[in-house]
């Protein structure tokens, strides 16, 4: 695996790098890759396992308020 | 009073000097500060001070009636033209107008389970309409990225399920759209969150709720606008409203109902526990797949390497040697019947040259004669003269013999 595409993982969110992950698993089992393939395959799968981990890990929960506008005036009914 | 003025013109009163008066008429009679009253509501107005202004009416008569905000923020439904309730308040006089108006501190639905046959009516409409209705639902993400929360921001709830969503899923970024949950405010209060995580906020998915209480508390929930506004709204809801059994309209408006706050919460994320080991998983299947992939490399280049041994020279070599020595043993074979056959052709011709052995004929009482000289087998007389010397061989040793005379041209 080059530098660059472990760059990249290492950008990935969690939901990205979860997906991926998935999908990485999915090509390694279904398809008959050529050996190199496999092997680069392999490397970016376990890169990516070792991503997801790491954010679930270190996750802090990012809480934010919203600023509320006053509610409008109903209509008036009768 | 009228006859006050009118007796004493001198002493006239302005129009406060008269309101006033009439205020404290109305606010020392025991009775008047303490009332029940029925009737319906009609020309409701809620501003956004807060407080209520609506006329009570019957057929014949009708009162104005004020009740303000912090009366109000307790109220459990929402009031609405046409409803009949009970009022309890003092009668007292606004100055500004004149008008004689009740201050209303409590107001409830009239009659038996009034709330709660407007809570079915509410129901049975909205159902009809189709606003509950399992098609409309929307799918809950599996792993949301952002969440809206619509709740109180001072409340138990919103810490239960805030604790749960850092102890599930702290991955997700959280977004509290704060209201009133309780009161006459709170209706309106969450409509308003809705329609902002909706328009600006853009989760992945609301939750909302508040925690348990009467079912009175919870009224906000059975409000049709918020209901509407669930239904309505484009990300999904999750309504986790106060315990396990209180079915609100807002449990029936949302994309899933979760019984409580901490619940909702619960099912909108995935567990951090079990998603590591899903991770873990994966990672586990790489190495799997990676080895079976090797082990079919390694097979098909084991193919690979005897169809080539198969193919080579040196076994088309091998293969001609041994039939060579098929060829080889065949004919040894062949061979040994020839000469075994040979072998005994010669036994017999052996035997029938026994049976033609001259001296088997001598035994017959033949002689074999030859002359002495040169051992010449003498088969005429005139082979010989007289006083040649001669040998006769006979079945049983020989002699040899002088010729004393020879008869030439006799014989059989």
């Amino acid at each position: 695996m080059t530098d660059q595409k472990l760059k990249d993982i290492q950008k990935m969110d969690f939901e990205a790098a979860f997906i991926a992950l998935q999908e990485n698993v999915t090509q390694l089992e279904g398809e008959d890759l050529p050996l190199e393939q496999a092997l680069a395959c392999f490397e970016r799968g376990q890169a990516l396992a070792k991503r997801c981990a790491e954010l679930l890990e270190k996750a802090e929960l990012k809480v934010q308020q919203l600023a509320m506008e006053t509610p409008q005036e109903p209509k008036e009914v009768d | 009073m009228k006859q006050y003025s009118f007796f004493q013109p001198n002493n006239i009163l302005s129009v406060s000097q008269l309101t006033g008066y009439l205020r404290q008429i109305l606010e020392r009679d025991e009775i008047l500060q303490d009332l029940w009253v029925q009737g319906e509501i009609s020309n409701f107005s809620h501003p956004s001070s807060g407080h209520l202004y609506f006329t009570l009416k019957d057929s014949e008569a009708s009162v104005r009636c004020v009740m303000w905000r912090n009366a109000a923020d307790r109220l459990n439904f929402t009031p609405r033209a046409g409803l009949a309730v009970q009022a309890h308040g003092g009668m007292s006089v606004y100055e500004v107008n004149g008008q004689v108006q009740l201050y209303v501190d409590t107001l409830k639905p009239a009659g038996e389970g009034a709330l709660y046959q407007e809570y079915l009516r509410l129901k049975a409409e909205l159902e009809a309409e189709g606003l509950f209705d399992s098609e409309r639902k929307r799918p809950i993400p599996k792993r949301p990225r952002t969440i809206g929360i619509v709740t109180s921001p001072t409340s138990a709830a919103l810490q239960d399920m805030l604790n749960t969503l850092r102890r599930r899923f702290p991955i997700a970024e959280v977004m509290i759209a704060p209201t009133a949950v309780q009161g006459i405010n709170a209706p309106a209060g969450i409509v308003a969150a809705l329609t902002r995580l909706n328009r600006d906020i853009h989760p992945d998915l609301i939750l909302i709720g508040r925690g348990g209480g009467s079912i009175e508390d919870l009224w906000a929930f059975n409000d049709e606008s918020v209901a509407r506004a669930v239904a309505t709204s484009t990300i999904p809801v999750i309504s986790g409203v106060g315990h396990e059994t209180d079915f609100t309209l807002t449990d029936f408006a949302a994309d899933l109902r979760a019984p409580t706050p901490t619940a909702a919460a619960e099912v909108a994320t995935p567990d951090r526990t079990e998603l590591l080991a899903t991770i873990g998983e994966f990672a586990n299947q790489h190495t799997t797949y990676l080895r079976e992939i090797l082990a079919n490399l390694r097979w098909e280049s084991g193919q690979l390497h005897s169809t080539l041994q198969r193919l080579s020279p040196a076994h088309k070599i091998d293969t001609y040697r041994q039939r060579l020595d098929e060829i080889t043993l065949r004919y040894s074979r062949t061979i040994t019947t020839l000469l075994e056959k040979k072998h005994m052709q010669v036994t017999n011709l052996k035997q029938s040259l026994s049976a033609l052995n001259p001296r088997a004929i001598l035994k017959r009482g033949y002689a074999i004669v030859t002359r002495a000289e040169d051992s010449t087998v003498i088969k005429e007389a005139c082979q010989v003269q007289t006083n040649d010397s001669i040998h006769i061989q006979v079945s049983q040793g020989s002699m040899d013999a002088r010729i004393t005379q020879t008869n030439p041209g006799e014989g059989s």
